[in-house]
């Protein structure tokens, strides 16, 4: 059972299962174990960038494609989703009309830049989707008339996810069932079903001719395996993954504009993420995205109270000032990659991971 | 019934260098047959043009008579052209059981299945694990192929080639760089393998012992051209290999690769 379920790829450490258990449960129960809007937010964006992560990682880490147009798909979820609400009104109907949509013009986008150009070398196909991303965010802040240029869009959401909607007449362990809540485990249970899809993809016969061209492309195709075929595809499916992502992202924001979804900052995200967390190990998204977005969210606070505490002392308050925490988040970088050039995951694995 | 596997003028250039110069060649199943030459010959590259791994200049390459001349080196291997390369190319970071599964996976239904677990296909796994045996090489199954001794990698090499199962078997030096006691395996390989009397074997060699102990056949490449071609006694004694091939023999017997 458990076995179909994590298609045989067990995290393989106690420590990892410990921390992979504390995430799940962590974010399962997020709404009542944190309470208050910020912490809801952040658990929402946990959820949405495992898969985006996830995704990434199945080009990068399983197949070895460096791709920078990620963003620009989770980008056409968002835009799929958003302008389809803003267009045509809040109804369940429209949200699937807006993630078939995105995930159509997603799916044969990333089909064609794969056609053109998987068979050329590495670097090319990096720097094509690279110009295909600009143009694509440059054509979205473009056409204000229709994307809201700049500024994006702002859409309601079906009834049962706006704020104003009660679930329950009582508090629930103190908690009030709204809609927001309603939004976060429609957010959550698209996040679990997506990353066990993925999961089962790297671990199917599929996915092991993946990390074979990652590999060794050449060898690949002398055993018979059509390598363009197979690149294709991987990046077809992980485009519509992160069109999948891009979509829970905007219903969950009940906004999208180019800095939520297309910005190459983002792209830089996702890429530490992946790093972090472990290349070619889709737990490693798991833990890469909890880390970093925990970090980006709490460094700041965790900075300012340390700052305060050390008031008087030469330097130091100076050094971890709330100011810094880019920096510091730099240093942090720096050195885990350094430390675990396998990633978190390849660490506590061991040499076996 | 047609050759098996048929080179027609089969040509490829290199900007002004022609490195492999027309050669017409037809290679019957049952048959063993060594293609020898001197360093640069052309052989290695003899070996890429059939199976695929470039593309040819001119000419035609026929597998049981039907033209594949077009196909890459994927389809050639899905229809039975197996090779085992001299350089060692395998799988680094996946260990010597996935390196051959992966093979067997190759030939096998539901390659390329996205929503079956790749550890249920036990039967893949089944024969991998067979393959490794026949190699020596089941005690390391779990070791990552970046991992093992120079001689180990040769054998890996020719255990995925196995495991292919092809019509057609090309060793490229496949007990090059091998240490003294472990050539016997491969080549006690090659002889079961061309005991059972219908399968296509190509073996590029440099070591003269090995083919005499195992050709049915010699072909000889000299600058790219196929310069002599027939029984082993007949072609090693031709005055042209002689003077092209075995003239040079010592200097040749000491640089491998």
């Amino acid at each position: 059972m458990l076995t179909s379920i994590l298609s045989g790829d067990f995290p393989r450490s106690r420590v990892l299962t410990a921390i992979l258990l504390a995430i799940l449960v962590g974010l399962a129960l997020a709404p009542f174990l944190f309470p208050g809007a910020a912490a809801i937010n952040t658990a929402a964006k946990i959820c949405i960038f495992i898969v985006l992560v996830a995704s990434y990682d199945l080009l990068l880490g399983y197949t070895g494609i460096v791709s920078f147009a990620h963003t620009m798909f989770f980008g056409i979820g968002g835009y799929g989703v958003g302008l389809a609400l803003y267009t045509f009104g809040a109804s369940w109907g429209v949200i699937g009309v807006g993630i078939l949509a995105a995930l159509l013009v997603g799916v044969t986008l990333a089909f064609l830049i794969g056609l053109l150009s998987l068979r050329v070398r590495a670097i090319f196909f990096a720097m094509i989707t690279l110009a295909v991303a600009s143009a694509f965010l440059i054509l979205a802040t473009q056409f204000s008339e229709f994307t809201g240029g700049e500024d994006g869009r702002s859409f309601s959401v079906p009834q049962v996810l706006r704020p104003g909607y009660r679930l329950l007449e009582q508090p629930l362990f103190g908690t009030v069932v709204n809609g927001r809540i309603l939004a976060y485990y429609l957010v959550f249970v698209a996040a679990v079903v997506l990353f066990l899809v993925a999961l089962r993809v790297v671990n199917s016969p599929f996915g092991r001719v993946l990390q074979a061209i990652r590999e060794n492309d050449m060898r690949a195709e002398a055993l018979g395996y059509r390598v363009v075929y197979y690149r294709t595809v991987a990046n077809c499916l992980a485009a519509g993954m992160a069109v999948l992502a891009g979509a829970m992202s905007a219903i969950w924001l009940r906004y999208t504009g180019p800095d939520t979804t297309l910005s190459f900052a983002i792209m830089l995200d996702i890429l530490l993420m992946v790093v972090i967390g472990g290349m070619g190990t889709l737990y490693g998204a798991v833990i890469g995205a909890t880390l970093f977005i925990v970090a980006q969210n709490y460094l700041q606070k965790l900075m300012g109270l340390a700052s305060a505490a050390t008031e008087g002392l030469p330097l130091i308050p100076k050094l971890v000032h709330p100011d810094r925490w880019l920096l510091l988040l730099g240093i942090l970088f720096v050195l885990s990659v350094y430390f675990f050039p396998t990633g978190i995951v390849g660490r506590l694995r061991g040499k076996s991971g | 019934m047609p050759p098996v596997l048929e080179t027609r003028g089969l040509t490829v250039r290199f900007g002004g260098h022609v490195a492999v110069d027309a050669v017409s060649c037809a290679f019957h199943a049952g048959t063993l047959t060594a293609i020898v030459g001197p360093n640069g010959a052309g052989k290695t590259t003899y070996f890429n043009l059939m199976s695929g791994q470039i593309p040819a200049t001119s000419g035609d390459t026929l597998l049981e008579g039907e033209d594949i001349s077009g196909l890459g080196a994927a389809g050639r291997a899905q229809r039975g052209i197996g090779r085992a390369f001299q350089i060692t190319n395998l799988f680094p970071n996946l260990t010597v059981a996935e390196n051959v599964r992966l093979a067997v996976q190759a030939r096998g239904r539901g390659a390329a299945s996205l929503f079956s677990l790749w550890s249920r296909h036990r039967d893949w796994i089944e024969r991998a694990d067979h393959y490794l045996a026949l190699v020596n090489l089941s005690g390391v199954r779990d070791t990552l192929a970046a991992a093992l001794p120079h001689g180990d990698k040769r054998k890996l090499e020719v255990a995925i080639m196995m495991a292919l199962e092809p019509k057609v078997f090309m060793f490229d030096e496949p007990t090059a760089g091998m240490s003294v006691d472990e050539v016997p395996v491969i080549l006690d390989l090659i002889r079961t393998l061309k005991a059972d009397g219908s399968k296509t074997i190509l073996l590029v060699e440099h070591k003269m012992d090995v083919v005499r102990s195992l050709a049915d056949r010699i072909v000889v490449l000299h600058n790219g051209k196929l310069v002599a071609d027939g029984d082993p006694a007949t072609v090693i004694a031709s005055p042209v290999v002689q003077e092209a091939y075995l003239g040079q023999a010592p200097k040749r017997e000491a640089a491998h690769g």
